[in-house]
């Protein structure tokens, strides 16, 4: 018995040392000065790189399973829970500045980031709906706070409530599919309900109905049309460094839960949810992508691109087969990197009396700092999918899994959806380069800032060149977990 | 002829529901708070027919005793408005009860299948109280989530101190460290100036 626990504490290990972190990064706020909050940023970057280490130091090679099957730890958890602290500490670093400048930079800042990363661990990580449920609402109740954070900022504040109205409906209706699924299969257990399921094929208008809600839940908690209503005034509300964590590691712990319910435990009704997916998708990538034209503020522009990109991830789980798994993860995870850049650069164009919000505010960036106007050129080509960067091979191999599939002529569909986004991303290319600045004046961020921003934006391109480790990780990490 | 159980099933089903609809309805808040008690009230009895003691038991004693009173306290010292809440209620009425009619009678037309798969509750732990069953499978099976759950406690009060509390502007705080670190230069200012000519005038007159 003993044995038994040790070898579960064993397997939860950084999750453990994160709650225990948060906590140590919570008391510290306490008892340290506000001029001296860097020792609570340096603790927080330190638990990412302990976590990293210990997730790292026995990387799962193979499916394991605690707490009666609860937790699960195999190659697709580990490789999401390393993204996911890269992501986070790209975070803390990149909106370092811009929270000092808005009073926000305190102490429950970074004990709530680092509990939201606990509730995505524990989502990345669960094989029982109960858990995923638990994760669900530890990640989404400290995003809702986060979002309302800066408490006199009226716009932060509704945006807070109307996240929070929409994500407890979308909680309630996730868990409502989960008690249907519960009533058709007797269990809460992604195994259990999948070999019911195999075994069993009943008459299953029941169980189609928890997929419907199940599939609601999921696609609000991603931002998928028709679900999509919260994205764009969240993100323009939301302080830019709290909207880039919306839209960036939070996804993939989604990315991570729909996999496990869809391809995992709901894997024979495939039938069933290719459908609802597919017209998901669809509707994603055409409204995100014609409504970010008619955007001004460039965070809801993003908003938009986000769903579209959400569509593109959709195409690859709906193909349901590994291959398409996995490039869904491969879209998931080099979307994450764009996003964190494209966010990185807004909030460097910010100082303490200047909100950079418009999409006029690119204008002439390239006069201003020939630099930065490169690294934003850099991932808006990737994000509107032109080789060579990342964006591009991301899109090409969700595309070709969804060909395997047989949806030709959607696939077709897509790539003139890619057209018309292009539209955007490229208008943003032309202010920097070939428009007079609107805003003199230097745009200035501290090294590190510097550094790890450039190398982020020259991995989309790296990677984009050399994409092929990236992929085979991706690959492996699917195939590994999903056999 | 129906049982007894079932009578008193209906009845508080009954009751339970139209006070549900009552929470929803009423144009006092108080109302509408005392409304929840009642229906969790009836809630806890229907838990208790169905042999669920412990679970009826927490229900009342916690969101009862606890939580509405509480609630209570709230909508007693909040001054609300409800004429601005209810703005709109009308309009969008006809389009929400026409989906949620919708919703209503394609869920009962699925649940006319009658698919669930459960199994009746195994006999052989109706021996062992209620309690210990629960406290066992919280503490082995589920203590995971459990625990998580915890966790999800302590972020509700994190944030809600960090959403809530704040400064007061006119807060008389003495920071003593700021007091001892202070130089003479800081709050004495030595002015030169000429002595006024009037002042010693007027005070030679005064003398006269």
């Amino acid at each position: 018995m003993n044995e038994l626990i040790q070898f579960d504490l064993s397997l939860i290990m950084p999750e453990i040392f994160v709650l225990s972190m948060a906590m140590v990064v919570l008391m510290t706020d306490l008892f340290i000065k506000p001029s001296s909050r860097w020792i609570i940023y340096s603790l927080s970057q330190l638990t990412l790189l302990g976590s990293t280490y210990l997730t790292g130091k026995d990387f799962a090679e193979e499916t394991q399973f605690a707490f009666s099957n609860m937790f699960v730890r195999d190659g697709l958890a580990d490789f999401l829970k390393m993204i996911s602290y890269l992501g986070i500490s790209l975070t803390f670093l990149y909106s370092r500045s811009y929270m000092k400048d808005r009073g926000l930079y305190r102490g429950e800042y970074f004990a709530l980031v680092l509990f939201a990363l606990l509730g995505m661990m524990i989502m990345i990580s669960s094989h029982n709906m109960l858990l995923v449920y638990m994760g669900l609402e530890l990640l989404s109740l400290c995003l809702y706070s986060i979002t309302a954070l800066d408490r006199d900022n009226q716009k932060a504040t509704e945006s807070a409530i109307k996240y929070f109205v929409l994500g407890a409906l979308a909680s309630g209706l996730l868990l409502y599919g989960m008690s249907m699924i519960y009533g058709a299969t007797s269990s809460l257990d992604i195994g259990i309900i999948s070999t019911t399921l195999f075994n069993h094929p009943t008459d299953h208008s029941i169980l189609v109905l928890g997929l419907v809600f199940v599939l609601a839940g999921l696609a609000f908690k991603l931002g998928a049309v028709p679900f999509q209503m919260w994205v764009p005034d969240v993100y323009e509300g939301a302080p830019s460094s709290i909207a880039m964590l919306i839209s960036s590691v939070p996804k993939l712990a989604a990315f991570a839960i729909t996999i496990r319910l869809l391809a995992d435990g709901l894997q024979s009704m495939i039938i069933d949810w290719k459908e609802m997916l597919l017209i998901m998708a669809v509707l994603s990538i055409s409204i995100g992508n014609i409504t970010a034209i008619a955007q001004k503020n460039i965070k809801r522009m993003y908003a938009y691109s986000t769903i579209s990109h959400i569509g593109f991830i959709l195409f690859g789980v709906m193909s349901g087969s590994l291959n398409g798994y996995a490039s869904s993860l491969f879209y998931v995870a080099s979307y994450m990197l764009m996003t964190l850049v494209s966010f990185a650069i807004l909030m460097i164009m910010s100082n303490k009396n200047f909100e950079c919000e418009l999409i006029e505010d690119f204008k002439g960036l390239n006069k201003r700092s020939p630099w930065y106007a490169f690294l934003m050129l850099i991932v808006m080509l990737s994000m509107a999918g032109i080789p060579p960067t990342i964006g591009f091979y991301a899109k090409f191999m969700v595309l070709q899994a969804a060909l395997e599939a047989g949806f030709v002529g959607f696939v077709i569909y897509a790539v003139m959806m890619v057209l018309v986004g292009m539209f955007y991303y490229l208008r943003i290319v032309k202010l920097m380069y070939f428009d007079e600045p609107k805003v003199k004046g230097k745009i200035e961020a501290s090294l590190d800032v510097q550094w790890v921003l450039s190398l982020n934006a020259l991995s989309l391109l790296i990677i984009g060149l050399v994409p092929y480790t990236f992929m085979e990780a991706t690959t492996q990490a699917i195939s590994l977990s999903l056999n | 002829m129906i049982e007894f159980k079932d009578f008193v099933f209906y009845a508080l089903s009954f009751v339970l529901v139209a006070s549900g609809l009552s929470v929803i309805t009423s144009r006092n808040p108080v109302t509408a708070a005392l409304s929840l008690v009642l229906a969790f009230f009836n809630a806890a009895g229907i838990w208790l027919l169905l042999q669920a003691e412990f679970l009826a038991i927490v229900l009342v004693l916690v969101y009862v005793g606890a939580v509405m009173v509480l609630f209570l306290f709230v909508v007693m010292m909040l001054d609300i408005n409800l004429d601005k809440l209810r703005e709109g209620f009308w309009d969008y009425l006809p389009m929400a009860g026409f989906i949620g009619l919708l919703m209503m009678v394609e869920m009962v037309l699925v649940f006319k299948t009658k698919e669930f798969n459960l199994s009746p509750v195994d006999d052989s732990l109706k021996s062992i109280s209620n309690t210990e069953v629960i406290g066992n499978t919280l503490y082995s099976t589920y203590v995971l989530p459990f625990e998580l759950a915890s966790v999800v406690l302590l972020i509700a009060i994190v944030s809600a101190i960090a959403l809530t509390l704040r400064d007061r502007k006119d807060s008389k705080k003495i920071n003593s460290s700021d007091q001892i670190n202070i130089k003479r230069q800081d709050r004495v200012r030595l002015v030169a100036m000429k002595s006024e000519e009037k002042y010693v005038k007027s005070k030679t007159k005064d003398r006269k």
